[in-house]
């Protein structure tokens, strides 16, 4: 087993082999050429990574944008006299633009939206390569100029060879920083659900939209390295079918890891060349045969591999990272002095069709209280959770915070005021650890940007977003799972795990939705005393339970709801007592 | 002889572990109810049993092992299933939520169906009237009445209620406990989720509790009506 | 640009319209029912019209043998996914639609096809033969997938157009074929001059519109259909076997593709990939009616013909371009009106 401190020092061999492997005696010039488009594939694929496997969007244009790259250096290198490597930069410009354009339009929309827009837009933009004077129409421009190093052209495969796998191993290593950062997290969240991710102040359509946007960025510089290669462009590799190739190979390799891109891309570009030679000489030269067997292999893939190869042959587990305790400690909000109003529900009000859910409800919490919501299934509760959360929006009512009018905010805006939540059914992402699930609550007191991320200039932010997870961590008495991946811990303590997220916030207002629903005896007595500790440290809690149980003894005041309307509401002894809460509770039979 | 035996039942998803070992038995003719808290496992029970959920130990229908078998097929040999959500046809006639409640028979012809039809608007009057309308456009009631007729127009030897009562005004509730009080007369066995508990043990034979995936009482439903320790986990212990 | 051509324009516009609404209406059903995107109904428009040209020409199709071949891939898949299924009768089921309906098909157009037996008997032996290839492939293809997220089926989907396109170069050969028009009679109304195949194309777009409302509206099965739509779990719950309501979506968008390619092929010329790019303006009119919408989607597909035909009027090279980018400020306009959304997992 190599030690982590030395696996994060792969990209120097790896630059290495990218300058001398061409040059070994008795290469064939055939695989550095396959080698090179390998390489160039790579690229793409591990912007899909990010788009598809991390994000969650698929893309079936990536090649034509791709295309949009190679296009914008060929025109200004041929016909422009603009040096090859000024076009790198124009290329991302160009391709930048243009997926912020289309990204704007589309990533809002869900998922299959998504990719049905990506499809018709790759198609128009393939048609209008292929109908464009300026881009040679479907002959293309030839005789683009090489790159060239201090005027030593390179017109040799094994210079481009270096040149693309350098390539590649920027983009792996940017994409590996960038999810490792505040914002690359906030991508990685929203496989957790919009809901929880915008409930930590992520914007995810930002989000969204900042993955689509990187994944054009690397298929656009591919463009380039392609165009600077093959010294030609036409249409055709832009198109439909060479997009569902990069997918292909991001779905074989394992979408949701950057290795796996490169597989994939070996993998596919390989098979890819061996059937071109192959099939035709089996059943003679009539025929795609090569678009039959992937396709074949596609579908094969994802009804039996559906995750990939790649977690099929390494050990995939979540990226520990050291913790940095003595990183200084993020700014803290002032808290409100105990006993004053924090929340003041008045006059709330949601329907459904006819049914009214939440009926004219009010009732307050004043800071360092835990106040208990309660009441039967079907009750209002989680309504009424949820137009507090900012999920729903009700339809008469006020919502007042510290007060401040906070009804109707959504919910990243009631993140920002201070008010953080748990989920009912755990919300945490299954693919990152405790620690990373942890610091996305910390999402709103961070401020590095995507760029800062890849380039690393975030560390000593991160690292105190970082050590602040780690401390919200050991405040719960979870510290020594934080490198487990998320959901191989128990239900009790991936409720926990919630917790330490929500006061990652550093949350004036701790709102926790059923938090004891089917734990067991003993986690919930656990659960019951961290509240305790937490509000024994100024947390003021609101939390929606139906275990009557649970809240006995632990709340300082219940709020009773029964049919959307609140039915009493006082001290617990006092509340348990009333008439009308028993036969809510243990049902009557007329 | 058992319509339904489960034994030894297991549901796990996501590394949670819903249900853990659970035996229970419905007989024929039989009402049997299983309460407990939220989050116990109760309405995993109900859609393992019907093959919504995969599930591990044996579930036995009648004479019939079902392990392997999908829903359509339990439906077929004459379960059915009231989910706790309705699952209605939300743009289809209240008319055509019943008729293809009768899939299960669909080769019996039209008289048949007509004559099933007839039973259920005679249990519900309410649906008859509203057999044009959509079943989107039900109350929150109509729309219990509606599953539970849908379920009842298949016939069913075996039928599963899950929480029959949720979100219904108590006069709603009440009909739907003399509802399910009266079908007992028809000899359909029913398998009773509620957290009603009162009620439902009123009108059940025998009853179950379920806490954090569990069996952890069973017994006579008039014996644990009576028993402290149910009436102390619904409405809490008393602190000290 | 004169009365005249404005006409001639909206009447081609309306005829494509009308094989882009049928296209559009089974893309809708199948994905209400089977949540797959069925990108390569457009293969199936190919290979209708490219089987239909060849019976006319009194050639036995090279579909028939990929019928077969499907059929006992088919066989295969479905005897794997139903292992350690012990019922005779669904293996019996099984072997019939997989196995013994192809082989008859077949062995029914190796009789017929020398013989010339006339529009009528081609036209249904066209659709015997193409129609059953879309519900083998839902099996092999998507019943193993039945749970997978839409974004999973719709990769699927892709990947399937991909390997029936390879297919079609196989058994279809790269050279186009057209055929004859139905009828070589043409309608005069006032300056119009109508050719009786639109006619055709008109008439039956419409009665079989009439059949789908039929069949929906008052059969059992399409009841079930809808059923299976609106409520998957429901559906379940009443005993209604939802791989059954799949393969019967699937039927029907094999069937009204199978027809499509029938009525254009004596229109325009067709290659063994034409069908893509007609199967996706049938796709752009689903999308810009919302997927989930008969009525919308056919006035979309009315919509799609009529800009298809103007745009090849005034700037034809990029007919595509226009065509296909007509789809963007329809999302941009969804994505405004229902603002962000939650994915479906």
């Amino acid at each position: 087993m190599i030690p982590s401190r030395f696996v994060s020092l792969w990209p120097l061999p790896a630059l290495l082999a990218a300058l001398l492997v061409p040059w070994l005696p008795g290469m064939p010039a055939f695989w550095v050429t396959l080698a090179n488009y390998t390489g160039i594939s790579a690229i793409v694929a591990i912007g899909l990574v990010v788009l598809t496997g991390i994000g969650g969007m698929t893309s079936f244009g990536q090649a034509t944008i791709l295309g949009l790259g190679a296009y914008t250096t060929a025109v200004l290198s041929k016909y422009y006299d603009v040096s090859p490597w000024l076009g790198l930069p124009a290329g991302l410009v160009v391709t930048a633009a243009g997926a912020a354009l289309l990204g704007a339009i589309t990533v809002r929309l869900s998922g299959h939206y998504l990719a049905l827009g990506t499809i018709a837009w790759s198609v128009g933009l393939y048609y209008t390569f292929a109908n464009l004077d300026l881009l040679g129409r479907n002959d293309g421009i030839p005789g683009i100029p090489p790159l060239s190093i201090l005027d030593v052209k390179l017109l040799d495969g094994r210079a481009s060879f270096s040149v693309i796998w350098i390539g590649v191993i920027l983009a792996a290593l940017a994409t590996n920083n960038l999810l490792d950062s505040r914002a690359g997290r906030a991508i990685r969240a929203l496989r957790g659900g919009s809901v929880a991710a915008a409930s930590f102040g992520v914007d995810t359509p930002r989000a969204r939209l900042l993955a689509f946007v990187y994944a054009a960025l690397l298929a656009g510089s591919a463009g380039w390295l392609y165009a600077h290669m093959q010294r030609s462009v036409n249409p055709t590799p832009f198109g439909f079918y060479p997009s569902i190739q990069y997918l292909l190979m991001t779905v074989i390799g394992g979408a949701a890891h950057v290795p796996g891109a490169l597989l994939g891309a070996i993998l596919v570009t390989t098979v890819n060349d061996r059937l071109q030679d192959i099939l035709p000489r089996l059943f003679g030269a009539r025929g795609n045969y090569e678009t039959i067997v992937f396709g074949m292999l596609l579908i094969a893939v994802l009804q039996w591999a559906p995750n990939g190869l790649w977690p099929l042959i390494a050990r995939v587990r979540p990226r520990r990272r050291p913790i940095r305790p003595d990183a200084a400690r993020l700014p803290l909000r002032t808290m409100p002095p105990a006993g004053s109003a924090l929340l003041e529900v008045s006059g709330l009000r949601r329907s459904f069709g006819g049914l009214v859910a939440v009926n004219d409800v009010d009732f307050g919490l004043a800071a360092g209280e835990i106040v208990g919501l309660i009441g039967p299934n079907g009750a209002g509760k989680s309504t009424t959770f949820n137009l507090v959360t900012g999920v729903d929006t009700p339809n008469a009512g006020r919502v007042r915070f510290q007060g401040r009018d906070i009804t109707g905010l959504p919910a990243r805006g009631i993140a920002e005021a201070g008010i953080a939540r748990t989920f009912q059914h755990v919300k945490l992402v299954p693919t990152m650890s405790v620690i990373e699930n942890v610091a996305i609550g910390a999402h709103l007191r961070g401020h590095a940007s995507a760029i800062a991320g890849l380039l690393r200039l975030d560390r000593a932010e991160d690292a105190r977003l970082y050590a602040e997870a780690a401390r919200q961590l050991v405040r719960v008495g979870l510290a020594e799972a934080a490198d487990r991946p998320a959901t191989a811990l128990p239900l009790g303590q991936q409720r926990i795990v919630e917790i330490a997220r929500a006061l990652c916030l550093d949350p004036v207002l701790l709102l926790l939705d059923e938090p004891a629903a089917g734990l067991r005896h003993h986690e919930k007595a656990e659960l019951a005393a961290l509240l305790r500790r937490l509000r024994a440290e100024g947390v003021s809690i609101l939390l929606v339970e139906h275990d009557m149980e649970f809240v006995m003894g632990l709340v300082d005041r219940l709020v009773v709801m029964d049919f959307g309307t609140k039915l009493a509401e006082g001290p617990a002894e006092q509340v348990r007592q009333d008439p009308r809460v028993i036969e809510a509770y243990l049902g009557s039979v007329a | 002889m058992s319509v339904l035996a489960i034994d030894n039942l297991s549901v796990a998803y996501g590394g949670i572990t819903a249900l853990d070992g659970v035996s229970l038995a419905v007989g024929a003719g039989q009402i049997v109810t299983v309460i407990g808290p939220n989050g116990a496992g109760k309405s995993t029970l109900l859609n393992a049993a019907m093959g919504i959920l995969p599930a591990g130990g044996t579930i036995r229908f009648g004479d019939t092992n079902l392990a392997g078998m999908k829903v359509a097929a339990r439906v077929q040999a004459g379960m059915s299933l009231v989910p706790e959500k309705r699952e209605l046809f939300a743009t289809m006639s209240v008319e055509d939520n019943l008729r293809l409640g009768f899939y299960r028979h669909r080769g019996a012809g039209r008289r048949a169906m007509l004559a099933a039809l007839e039973e259920v608007f005679a249990l519900f009057p309410r649906l008859r009237e509203r057999r044009r309308q959509d079943a989107g456009t039900l109350s929150g009631g109509e729309r219990q009445m509606l599953a539970m007729g849908r379920a009842l127009m298949a016939r069913p030897r075996l039928l599963m209620l899950d929480e029959p009562s949720l979100g219904l005004a108590p006069l709603i509730v009440r009909d739907i406990f003399h509802t399910i009080t009266a079908l007992r007369k028809t000899g359909v066995a029913i398998l009773l989720i509620e957290q009603n508990a009162r009620a439902a043990l009123q009108v059940a034979d025998h009853a179950y509790v379920l806490e954090t995936g569990r069996v952890t009482f069973a017994g006579d439903s008039a014996a644990l009506a009576a028993d402290p320790r149910i009436v102390e986990m619904y409405l809490g212990k008393n602190p000290g | 640009m004169d009365s005249t051509i404005l006409l001639i324009l909206l009447q081609d516009g309306a005829v494509n319209g009308a094989i882009y609404a049928l296209l559009a209406l089974s893309l809708v059903l199948v994905f209400a029912v089977t949540r797959v995107i069925y990108v390569a109904q457009g293969e199936f428009v190919a290979y209708g019209a490219l089987t239909y040209a060849a019976l006319d020409g009194g050639q036995l199709p090279g579909s028939v043998w990929l019928l077969c071949g499907l059929g006992v891939a088919a066989f295969i898949a479905g005897l794997w996914q139903g292992r350690g299924q012990t019922d005779a009768g669904l293996l019996l089921r099984l072997g019939l639609e997989t196995v013994l309906l192809p082989g008859a098909v077949a062995l029914l157009a190796i009789w017929l096809a020398p013989l010339k037996p006339g529009m009528l008997v081609e036209v249904a032996l066209t659709l015997a033969i193409v129609t059953p290839m879309s519900p083998l492939l839902y099996r092999i293809a998507f019943q193993p997938l039945a749970d997978a997220p839409v974004l999973v089926l719709l990769i699927a989907a892709v990947a399937l157009h991909l390997a029936l396109t390879g297919l079609g170069l196989v058994f279809f050969g790269p050279e186009g074929f057209r055929a004859p028009a139905f009828s070589e009679a043409i309608l005069t109304v006032g300056p119009l001059t109508i050719p009786g195949q639109a006619l055709w194309i008109g008439g039956l777009t419409l009665a079989l519109m009439v059949a789908l409302f039929g069949f929906f509206g008052r059969t059992l099965t399409g009841k079930a259909l809808r059923a299976t739509a609106v409520n998957r779990l429901g559906a379940r719950l009443v005993g209604i076997p939802t791989e059954r309501a799949g393969l019967i979506a699937f039927a029907l968008a094999g069937f009204i593709g199978a027809l499509s390619g029938v009525l254009i092929v004596p229109l325009t010329t067709v290659y063994y990939d034409s069908g893509f790019m007609i199967g996706l303006r049938g796709f752009t009119a689903a999308i810009i009616g919302g997927l989930g919408s008969y009525p919308g989607a056919v006035l979309a597909a009315v919509l799609v013909g009529v800009a298809e035909s103007f745009s090849s009027f005034w700037a034809s090279a990029f007919k595509e371009v226009i065509v296909f980018t007509a789809i963007i400020p329809v999302l941009l306009w969804r994505s405004l009106r229902h603002g962000s959304t939650e994915e479906e997992e």
